[in-house]
């Protein structure tokens, strides 16, 4: 279905296909984008959405398949080139220097000089003004970035985008980190974008921002463009079912399991800021979670949900307070060592950055938190280790061709079968999951679901901390809500609604 | 046990090494006979006793620039305790110290240098760079203080024999630096701190996250750095008769040449002891062979610059593949 044969796009991508080691992250991707349009692409996290824009703007420059910019044939070898085209992209982390002024920010890279070959602050701080005041931000151009609320610096990277001719300016889920009235500001904001032309590519999975916004929408499931066309000849409920290929409910089933006694508690754990502001990034949050249940925290980012596993672990001990109770015995958890021979394990959100020893082998990464288990007379016994391994390859269905294949070389959700395997190695009692399928494809990530509801009915008790809505709700037994660094609710299974939940991890 | 895959990579120091063996032989007939050999190995044993400890650095992420002057200081500690045993002034106490005493003694002293630059690395936060180049000065400075800048010479045969005696057919320092090695690729493979130090090298965080005391794993490896630049000392004081003030300057750079040629990472976590041994090996049949060429000391410098960069380029373009 073509949008409207009258209607020209500016970009175009066609057949774009893109391999990782171990995951195909694009296969034959279509998409059309329209001047003066929202184009949105839809598609749940590890559909290849990030994969495409960043093709699309120049950050990736190996692919296969072609871009046409205004019909013409064009292939960009850096961001800058993609930039000189007036193709700008806004990350969903954002990529300013925070000890840097809102004015240097936005000039980086080509500030303005003057004869003399120095910076010409005054023409810079002017433009900035200017920028500034068009997207009304009140803030002084030569404050720090730092000083910012992350809504506010998203404005500046608009600004930023807006300071280069653009035509085209890339969001990727740029509502993420905001509050309610800092959407709405972004929502009028690329309204008036719109009406000077500039085509927005949205990235987003929030069916209510497409339906408000945006004018075109294409789909994205498992690396393939699925949908494409206006957004008034779909209904929301097809797109989502487009997104998800299947319902959620029909392909991963809850076992039924009893819930047994408390087994960890936890009372008004804070924990500071680092330096002296004195601010709290988590205040009086109080929970408990039962042998087999599965507890899952919802939260936007910002939240506090990693911050709050940190403060479980012992990462932070001279800023954190609060109790620790396991098993009704009350616990000081100063490292994590600790934590780990008190029965806590920890699945990591990032798992290349704090999960696993990339260059090193499978058997390796398995035992690293329980390296006793794998001794013998007090030496490592390779025997013990590869045997412990095996098992869990085998357990797990680690795709590899051997415990001695490094893990850098498997794919995302294999690695995370690693790493879940190395937490299982160390007999934990309660097990945390940070965002445990992030980038990961749907098998595996189904794969994933139905090791934690197994691990469950074993009698582990699971805290899982995840950003999507139907995956929580899906898994979980109860549910609680952080909003900024506080607790804000609690849902018992049979209650779960994605509007009281979003509504209870919104900012009031 | 199952036998590991072997990694061609792994295996081009050691191609390296064998070439320039063969390539030595036919230039120069002096090179393949035995005393040459022996030469050789007793001329690389310092390097290799500072190298297994600077390779063990590495591979947590750091580096030890100090060895060479914590070499100088354990073999001045050592050369003075043994003949004029320790005096204490002010105080009248003289106490007189056996061979192997002052050796306990200057290893000790080595094991307590590398324990400060630990110190300052996980408990200050001093990057490692900067920690051991203050501890190069410290420890040189506290070396001339010492000795008063002048040698400690005629030390006598039993000191002696360590550098120049030979037992079983073999120079002692052939020897020591044989049990350096073998003591160390055993607690690399076998022990679960040999298996964090790669860890930590690897990835930090996830190793803090793994319950690893990563700060106590550090400290035992600079100590360790220490009390192998000491032996390394005593090697050095030995095969001399003397302590030398300015004794080990430079070593550092021969060290951490070393350990780059023998493939071991500079950013952490990926190489191992005998690859360094390797390294060490081509620097020291380098050295010789240059010598026995009759090439210039100053060409000599200048090639041996040419040839760790040659081993780095390599090493990256095999990885890149």
């Amino acid at each position: 279905m073509k949008a409207s044969a009258t209607d020209k796009a500016i970009i175009e991508a066609r057949k774009i296909t893109k391999q990782f080691p171990g995951v195909l992250a694009l296969n034959n991707v279509d998409l059309r984008v329209y001047a003066g349009k929202v184009n949105a692409v839809v598609g749940e996290n590890g559909a290849g959405k990030s994969t495409l824009m960043n093709i699309l703007s120049g950050v990736y420059t190996e692919y296969d398949g072609e871009l046409l910019l205004d019909g013409q044939k064009i292939k960009f070898k850096d961001t800058t080139d993609a930039r000189n085209v007036g193709i700008s992209i806004i990350h969903q982390e954002l990529q300013l220097v925070p000890q840097l002024s809102i004015a240097e920010n936005i000039f980086l890279g080509r500030e303005p000089l003057t004869k003399m070959r120095t910076i010409d602050r005054q023409k810079m701080e002017e433009e900035s003004r200017v920028l500034l005041s068009k997207l009304e931000l009140d803030a002084d151009v030569n404050g720090k970035i730092s000083s910012l609320r992350i809504g506010q610096q998203q404005i500046v990277e608009i600004a930023k985008a807006l300071s280069f001719d653009v035509r085209v300016l890339i969001m990727d889920e740029p509502t993420s980190a905001l509050s309610e009235s800092e959407t709405t500001t972004l929502f009028k904001l690329i309204e008036s974008l719109k009406r000077d032309g500039v085509a927005i590519v949205y990235i987003t999975h929030k069916m209510n921002e497409l339906t408000q916004l945006a004018d075109f929408v294409t789909v994205l499931r498992d690396g393939c463009s699925v949908h494409e066309s206006a957004v008034k000849n779909i209904p929301v409920d097809d797109v989502v079912k487009l997104m998800v290929g299947r319902d959620i409910q029909d392909f991963f089933v809850k076992q039924p399991h009893v819930k047994g006694d408390v087994r960890l508690k936890i009372e008004n754990m804070s924990m500071k800021k680092s330096g002296k502001s004195g601010k709290y990034l988590l205040k009086n949050i109080s929970f408990d979670v039962h042998a087999s249940e599965v507890l899952g925290i919802y939260g936007l980012m910002g939240a506090g949900r990693t911050e709050l596993f940190e403060a479980i672990l012992g990462l932070h001990p001279t800023r954190t307070s609060g109790t620790v109770c396991i098993d009704q015995k009350s616990i000081k958890i100063s490292s994590p060592d600790v934590a780990i021979k008190a029965g806590i394990a920890f699945i990591p959100e990032d798992r290349k950055h704090d999960g696993l020893v990339l260059n090193m082998a499978i058997a390796h990464n398995i035992s690293l938190a329980s390296m006793d288990k794998i001794l013998k007379n007090g030496l490592l016994s390779a025997n013990l280790e590869q045997k412990q391994a095996e098992m869990y390859r085998e357990k797990l269905k680690i795709k590899s061709t051997s415990s001695s294949q490094s893990v850098a070389k498997l794919s995302g959700g294999n690695q995370q079968k690693v790493v879940v395997s190395k937490w299982l190695a160390t007999d934990p009692k309660i097990l945390f999951l940070d965002e445990p399928t992030r980038g990961i494809d749907v098998n595996a990530k189904n794969e994933i679901y139905k090791i934690i509801d197994d691990l469950a009915v074993e009698g582990i008790a699971i805290v899982i901390v995840s950003s999507e809505l139907p995956e929580i709700m899906a898994i979980s037994d109860r549910i609680i809500t952080l909003c900024e660094g506080r607790y804000s609710g609690e849902f018992a299974r049979a209650e779960f609604t994605e509007e009281k939940i979003l509504h209870a991890a919104l900012p009031q | 046990m199952k036998k590991q895959k072997i990694d061609i990579s792994n295996l081009q120091p050691l191609i390296a090494l064998i070439l320039m063996a063969v390539a030595m032989t036919m230039m120069s007939d002096h090179f393949a006979t035995k005393d040459n050999l022996f030469n050789v190995a007793r001329q690389i044993s310092v390097n290799i006793c500072i190298s297994v400890g600077m390779t063990m650095v590495i591979l947590t992420g750091g580096i030890d620039l100090s060895v060479g002057s914590i070499l100088a200081f354990t073999g001045a500690v050592a050369a003075g305790l043994f003949k004029n045993g320790l005096e204490i002034e002010g105080m009248n106490l003289f106490v007189g110290t056996t061979l192997f005493g002052a050796i306990c003694i200057a290893l000790v002293v080595g094991v307590f240098l590398g324990w400060f630059n630990g110190l300052m690395i996980t408990k200050f936060k001093v990057p490692p760079f900067v920690a051991t180049l203050a501890m190069l000065t410290i420890a040189r400075g506290l070396t001339m203080l010492y000795t008063k800048g002048f040698p400690i010479t005629q030390l006598g045969g039993q000191f002696n024999y360590i550098g120049t005696g030979w037992f079983l057919g073999m120079p002692m320092p052939v020897w020591i630096s044989i049990v350096v090695i073998s003591v160390s690729v055993f607690f690399m493979n076998k022990t679960r701190t040999g298996r964090y130090i790669y860890a930590i090298g690897g990835n930090e965080r996830a190793a803090i996250l793994s319950g690893i005391k990563v700060n106590k794993v550090k400290l035992f490896v600079y100590m360790i750095a220490g009390a192998l630049a000491g032996i390394g000392g005593l090697l050095v004081t030995a095969r001399l008769d003397s302590a030398q003030p300015n004794a080990g300057m430079g070593y550092e750079l021969d060290s951490i040449a070393a350990v780059v040629i023998g493939g071991t990472s500079l950013s952490g976590g990926k190489g191992s002891i005998i690859g360094t041994v390797i390294g060490a090996g081509i620097i020291g049949v380098l050295n010789n062979g240059l010598v026995l060429l009759n090439v210039s000391p100053f060409w000599q410098q200048v090639i041996k610059g040419l040839v760790i960069l040659l081993a780095v380029i390599i090493d990256k373009i095999q990885k890149e593949k």
